[in-house]
């Protein structure tokens, strides 16, 4: 029983960070309707960002998040003006491939510069014993700061002014012109929060668990399969669709081989797709109109 | 008359051109370089069937070509089937899941669809992995002696390569053919505006499921060669995201929509591909090229090849299509 | 004018490759230069590399009357099965290898073996463990290292000396390889009286192994066996140690090999690996460098740690040598029925190749030895801790 209920708690703190990574893709997709495909490239930067920090410029780990937040944000802007701008409006396929091609351009120069060798962030945090299973401390410390990050995103989006210029134009670009809001610009902006929020949540994986540069495929896909649960273009519901991965797969292991939780997470993946597009929570945010 | 279209002996001039070239000289280096652009252009030309015709994603086609090989490798290893039944029979099942599936998620539109074909794949390629009848993890074996009934592995490799040409050139017919027939007609109505279409008569969730359902027989008849002749089929080889994403970069490289576009992709991005992947400086740099080359397409010139080749010389629209 | 130069630039192009083939044998092999599988087998490729240039260094092959020199083709293959076969054809029907190296892993080596055996071109095998690829019916497959049934023998061994009582978790990675040197462990731990408590697989491209740990847990297993190539191995290892599984005893394939592992510290501790070759062993060559003379050459040229793939490497080149200079021949034929009927010790260890028709090439000969991470002097070091013959220091049991 502890058993079970150790998985399930250590399930939820890692698929927070599930959570926090869809959200980056959930947001570019609600407020401009283009699927990120650098989204992969940009957890592995965050990736490589902490080890470059921690090990090269000697910060303390979690020093570096602001550094990574911040350079996510100026690259995910500069994406925007490179692949996306002349994509805005034109069929989602256009999109899908623009920021595809430009995935393709990214791990190929990564490997070509760091080559597909394992990277390992040393984090010792103490953890949380109870009986037999230790929670590590670096699982909690992520999930918190999950919370704090999505805390600072929600105040952002509902409290000032930029964030709600973002909610205006995800809910009708034309009458956010009309109010003389600066469109072009807000969507950049919501990009450049999209990619931070990746590279920060590949920061905060970079802390758990040793990567190289292909490890952001495999998170890209989660990403996808967290979003379309919580709802696509519903960044809250993402960070819940993170959690209820983390959730199934807690409550899954111990009781089927480990390696059919992938086949039953894409196999869910697929019918919630077909039969709940609105995912499994159904929260509106905001109303869409047209 | 068909015979009289120009379109119909061009592409039989490249099936015979294929088929010739390597003969001259046992050039077998030329053969394999040759049996790859064939695969891929078989990929390509049937992604185009949904791409460029209906104007659906399907991200995750390498699932066709798993899948049958996998049938085929199994039906000869387990059963002791022939190659041709084995890989007819692999096809024709691939093609009635693909129905099955397709049923499910056509209803969906756009990137949801090209999201749920990448969920395909990869619940797939995961089912596959814990499927013990099918090897697992582990993958299929082909022992040496299976060879033999096509007479040892030399001229066995002959053999496979003039019948994937054959599947190659059955494509791009087959390609043809449904452009130019009402199927295809109501398949590019969709493409231009499903709603418009379904209220103008368009049957449009049949057509759907049939052109899902017909664009994945030829890939898995040239996936069950194509592992046969490797003689060895595992999970993360068959249903390698990576190669149904070079399909849809060689559909868009060529032209979607038209039908020698894919073909001209194929080619030229295999012979690019082969080059690099041997080029001491950019082997490394595959991925680089591959991206650029695509985000300079999509940006600057979405109908691809064909697309600019139409744009300076429109006469060319009533000999190629 | 320009064009004529470009005409007779590209026709010297074509005629270059006759021009290498008398005094030259050309070995062509493909590397893992990019993929998750780089680290070992650019390992193997150095090792390869060393002997090629000792060769040469030393005159060439002496076949008869005659000297040879090598040369290398390789290309990479980057990790993938699907560009093996294309990539190995080129190399027989462009590059006219006339001897083939196997790329790195079981996997990748079954692909490259069927275009090896529809050419009919020898290939020393340095890289692929798995049994299998040699029970289907091949002629000019020659392996070099310890097929996989074995790797985990030496584990079981070494514990069953410290006690006779374990619960085994077998945790591995869904791949050829491991899963082969997992099945056969099981048997042989049974034989040996210890009991399996837990048998799961995983995903190779597993990145988060704290469910799994958690079964463990809460199977109450004391001892851990499996793993599977580098990335996971070394992931394994760390959530092992952060969540505090409290094992006795943790065997991991390949990954706590490389110099790499120590950067886990102290999550590295206790943890044993199977090895094909370690520094320290004390074989005594009947032909070739000593293993301290081989370990010196290797880091004094490559200016990094060696490790058992880079012998692997080597010793593939030494055995085809040998085979050659003992033919006399540098005919594929002559040199395989040599390859055939050698029974020799390197210092890599011995080697034997079964013979009859059902398992074609197999190494029988060869053995392995266990390393395990010790802490000595705040220093974390890899030890040899059997057999006994190879020891450098006593195996930690229990290791927490």
């Amino acid at each position: 029983m502890i058993g079970l209920l150790a998985s399930i708690v250590d399930g939820l703190l890692v698929g927070s960070v599930y959570g926090l990574a869809a959200m980056g893709i959930s947001l570019i997709w609600g407020v401009m309707d283009v699927i990120n495909l650098t989204h992969g490239a940009m957890i592995v930067a965050g990736m490589f960002g902490l080890y470059l920090l921690v090990n090269d410029a000697g910060f303390p780990v979690y020093a570096a998040l602001p550094p990574v937040l911040i350079a996510g944000l100026l690259v995910g802007i500069a994406l925007y003006w490179i692949a996306v701008h002349r994509m805005i409006g034109r069929p989602p396929l256009m999109s899908l491939l623009s920021t595809f091609s430009v995935n393709l351009v990214l791990i190929g120069l990564g490997t070509a510069q760091w080559g597909t060798v394992l990277f390992n962030v040393q984090v010792s945090l103490p953890g949380l014993s109870l009986g037999r299973y230790t929670f590590p401390g670096t699982h909690i410390m992520a999930a918190v700061l999950t919370a704090v990050i999505a805390g600072v995103l929600y105040l952002f989006l509902f409290h000032t002014r930029p964030g709600k210029a973002v909610r205006a134009v995800s809910g009708n670009r034309e009458a956010a012109e009309l109010v003389g809001i600066p469109t072009t610009r807000v969507l950049a902006l919501a990009f450049g929060l999209g990619v931070a929020l990746a590279g920060v949540s590949g920061m905060l994986i970079g802390t758990l668990f040793p990567f190289t540069v292909l490890s952001g495929d495999a998170y890209q896909l989660k990403s996808f399969v967290v979003t379309v649960l919580g709802g696509l273009g519903n960044p809250t519901g993402a960070l819940i669709g993170g959690l209820a991965l983390g959730l199934f797969e807690g409550l899954s292991t111990p009781f089927m081989p480990v390696s059919w939780t992938l086949v039953f997470e894409f196999v869910l993946f697929v019918v919630v797709l077909i039969a709940f597009p609105g995912g499994l929570l159904n929260l509106r945010w905001p109303r869409r109109a047209g | 008359m068909i015979l009289r279209r120009p379109f119909f002996w061009i592409v039989a001039l490249v099936i015979v051109l294929f088929a010739v070239a390597p003969t001259i000289g046992n050039n077998v280096e030329l053969r394999e370089s040759l049996l790859l652009a064939a695969v891929y252009i078989t990929l390509a030309s049937n992604l185009n069937l949904m791409l460029g015709y209906t104007g659906y994603v399907n991200f995750g086609s390498i699932v066709f070509f798993g899948l049958g090989g996998y049938f085929c490798v199994y039906f000869i290893s387990a059963l002791g089937w022939g190659l041709a039944p084995a890989a007819l029979v692999g096809g024709a099942a691939v093609s009635a899941f693909a129905l099955l599936f397709g049923l499910g998620i056509l209803r969906l539109r756009g990137a949801y669809f090209a999201l749920a074909t990448i969920g395909v794949n990869e619940a797939v390629m995961a089912f596959v992995t814990n499927f013990t009848p099918w090897g697992g993890g582990t993958g299929i074996y082909l022992s040496t002696a299976l060879f033999l009934p096509l007479g040892g592995p030399a001229r066995a490799l002959w053999t496979i390569y003039y019948i994937l040409v054959g599947v190659m050139g059955v494509s791009l017919y087959l390609s043809y053919f449904i452009k130019i027939s009402k199927f295809g007609l109501g398949l590019l109505a969709i493409g231009q505006n499903e709603d418009a279409a379904a209220v103008l008569g368009v049957p449009t969730p049949r057509y759907k499921a049939l052109a899902y359902c017909v664009s994945a027989f030829l890939p898995a008849v040239a996936g069950g060669l194509y592992f046969f002749k490797g003689a060895f089929i595992q999970p993360t080889d068959a249903f390698d995201l990576q190669f149904s994403t070079e399909a849809i970069v060689i559909a868009m490289l060529g032209g979607q929509g038209t039908v020698m576009g894919p073909a001209l992709g194929a080619y030229l991005y295999e012979q690019l591909r082969g080059w690099l992947l041997t080029s001491d400086t950019f082997a490394n740099f595959q991925l680089v090229i591959a991206g650029v080359l695509l985000l300079i397409i999509v940006l600057f010139a979405p109908g691809g090849l064909m697309g600019w080749l139409y744009g300076r010389w429109p006469r060319l629209k009533k000999v190629l299509e | 004018m320009k064009r004529l130069c470009i005409i007779a630039a590209g026709a010297l192009l074509i005629a270059a490759p006759a021009f290498a083939a008398d005094d030259t044998i050309t070995i062509g092999m493909t590397v893992s230069q990019t993929g998750s599988l780089n680290v070992d087998s650019v390992a193997q490729l150095k090792g390869s590399e060393l002997w090629r240039d000792e060769v040469n260094d030393a005159g060439g092959i002496k076949v008869g009357d005659k000297h040879y020199k090598i040369r290398f083709v390789e290309y990479d293959d980057q990790s993938q099965g699907s560009r093996v076969q294309q990539l190995y054809t080129r190399l027989i029907v462009q590059d006219h290898a006339e001897y083939l190296f196997s790329p790195y892993s079981s996997g990748l080596t079954a692909t490259a073996a069927v275009i090896s055996e529809q050419y009919g071109k020898v290939m020393v095998i340095a890289g692929g463990a798995e049994g299998k690829i040699f029970q289907l019916g091949n002629k000019y497959l020659f392996q070099a290292i310890t097929s996989a049934d074995h790797y985990l023998s030496g584990a079981i061994q070494a514990l069953k000396e410290k006690t006779s009582h374990a619960d085994i978790a077998f945790v591995y990675s869904d791949d050829p390889f491991s899963k082969a040197v997992v099945e056969a462990a099981r048997k042989q731990a049974a034989e040996a009286g210890f009991k399996e408590v837990l048998v799961e697989t995983y995903p190779a491209s597993t990145t988060d192994f704290s469910p799994i740990i958690n079964k463990i847990i809460s199977s109450k297993a004391d001892t851990f066996m499996g793993g599977g190539h580098y990335p996971d191995g070394a992931t394994l290892a760390r959530q092992l140690y952060d969540q505090k599984a409290g094992l006795k005893w943790v065997s991991i394939l390949v990954a706590p090999d490389s110099p790499k592992f120590a950067s886990l510290g102290p999550a590295a501790t206790g943890i044993t690996v199977p090895s094909q070759w370690e520094p320290g062993v004390t074989y005594k060559p009947d032909f070739g460098p000593t293993p301290a003379a081989f370990a010196k050459d290797f880091e004094a040229k490559e200016k990094v740690g060696v490790d058992y793939h880079a012998a692997s490497g080597y010793i593939v080149g030494l055995l085809l040598q040998h085979a050659m200079e003992q033919a006399g021949s540098i005919e594929p034929d002559k040199v395989a029925e040599e390859l055939n009927k050698l029974e020799v010790t390197t210092f890599f260890g011995r080697y034997k190749i079964a013979t009859d028709a059902q398992n074609h090439g197999l190494q029988i000969a060869h053995q392995m030895v266990l390393a395990q991470w010790q802490m000595k002097d705040g220093k974390l070091d890899l030890q040899m801790v059997w057999p006994d013959a190879a020891k450098t220091a006593n195996p930690l049991y229990p290791i927490n």
